[in-house]
């Protein structure tokens, strides 16, 4: 039985493309099928995260406009082949698909696949619309920050009106050093504040912008602490129960090397 | 020269916790702005309570969230023209 994710944030920047990359790596790792789509039209970039912008021959608004089939348009991926990218337009604007061309999509993309990861577009207009209509579950993205909050609780909202049931939150760029500190909004605050379930907590790694750089998700690397983060997501989409990861304090000499400026 | 030793000696107050209380109150207004149904649903289900024990002029009465600036109230007017007896059910 296939399941139907969107990946959502209402606010700009705070990780979906990223997320939706590093889980549809993940699940790729664990052999599943996986076929991720783009819906960001115009700003298509998780070609980019994935390292196959430069395969791209047709894209989502030549499925939806009965040019190609989808599977004309579907890139697989260079080293994981259970993962697929249906590429989104770069050109068009988010009003070239609707709500229901991309259920009719998903109708068809169950059919062969075990995951289907939709990447939502920023706000809550007709591309937030259109990215959630066919979805089973949501994942809100959000960080640490009162305007990431605050967009995700709209978003939550925005989801119970479309009758969106199941919604999980990932807390994603959090600074342990900075929650220590009293100087972020901690986990207890956002559970409190958005009262829905969280499947995941990511830190900021700077492995993420240098993986970002090469195209290859942080979820592969062992050392990096995000990609842990990453890993577990997977694992509980995957009905696993793994607790929440004690994040890396900075140690005494990292924080003397700080006061010393280097 | 007392705010140079509070900035090495004292604790400052927590921006977390700033951005916690300043959320807070935010979500308080966002939410707030619910539609005119789920605002006739409401009032709905308040006139059924309320007519257990009394009866209203529902034609006069008026229920409305008034904003301020940190909190917000429901606030209802309801005109009752007549109390039903108490059946000593306590």
């Amino acid at each position: 039985m296939s399941e139907i994710y969107v990946i959502t944030s209402g606010k700009g920047g705070v990780g979906k493309t990223t997320t939706t990359a590093n889980l549809g790596v993940g699940l790729a790792m664990r052999g599943k099928k996986v076929v991720l789509v783009d819906t960001d039209t115009g700003l298509r970039n998780l070609d980019l995260l994935l390292g196959l912008e430069n395969r791209i021959m047709y894209d989502l608004i030549d499925v939806t406009e009965g040019r190609v089939p989808y599977k004309k348009a579907l890139v697989r991926h260079k080293k994981y082949d259970t993962l697929f990218l249906l590429p989104t337009s770069q050109v068009k604007d988010k009003m070239a698909v609707n709500p229901e061309q991309l259920v009719a999509l998903c109708k068809e993309l169950r059919k062969e696949f075990d995951y289907i990861l939709i990447d939502c577009p920023a706000g809550i207009e007709q591309g937030f619309k259109t990215a959630i209509a066919a979805a089973d579950t949501a994942l809100v993205v959000t960080m640490p920050e009162i305007s990431a909050v605050r967009d995700a609780d709209k978003i939550i909202g925005e989801l119970g009106r479309a009758d969106k049931q199941d919604i999980k939150l990932i807390v994603n760029r959090i600074r342990p050093q900075m929650v220590e500190n009293g100087d972020m909004l901690d986990m207890s605050d956002i559970n409190d504040i958005l009262s829905i379930d969280c499947i995941g907590q990511v830190p900021d790694d700077i492995k993420v912008v240098t993986s970002t750089n090469k195209g290859e998700p942080c979820i592969t690397m062992d050392d990096s602490q995000a990609g842990t983060a990453y890993r577990n997501i997977v694992a509980r989409m995957c009905g696993e129960d793994v607790p929440f990861m004690e994040f890396a304090k900075e140690g005494f000499w990292t924080r003397l090397k700080h006061v010393f400026g280097k | 020269m007392i705010d140079a030793l509070m900035k090495i000696f004292g604790k400052k107050e927590q921006s977390g916790k700033i951005a916690r209380d300043r959320l807070k109150v935010v979500l308080i207004h966002d939410r707030a702005n619910i539609s005119p149904e789920v605002m006739d649903n409401l009032k709905n289900d308040i006139i059924k309570v309320i007519s257990n024990y009394m009866e209203i002029n529902q034609q006069d009465m008026d229920i409305s969230l008034a904003n301020d600036d940190d909190s917000v109230a429901l606030v209802a007017n309801i005109p009752v023209s007549r109390m039903k007896h108490d059946k000593g059910s306590h």
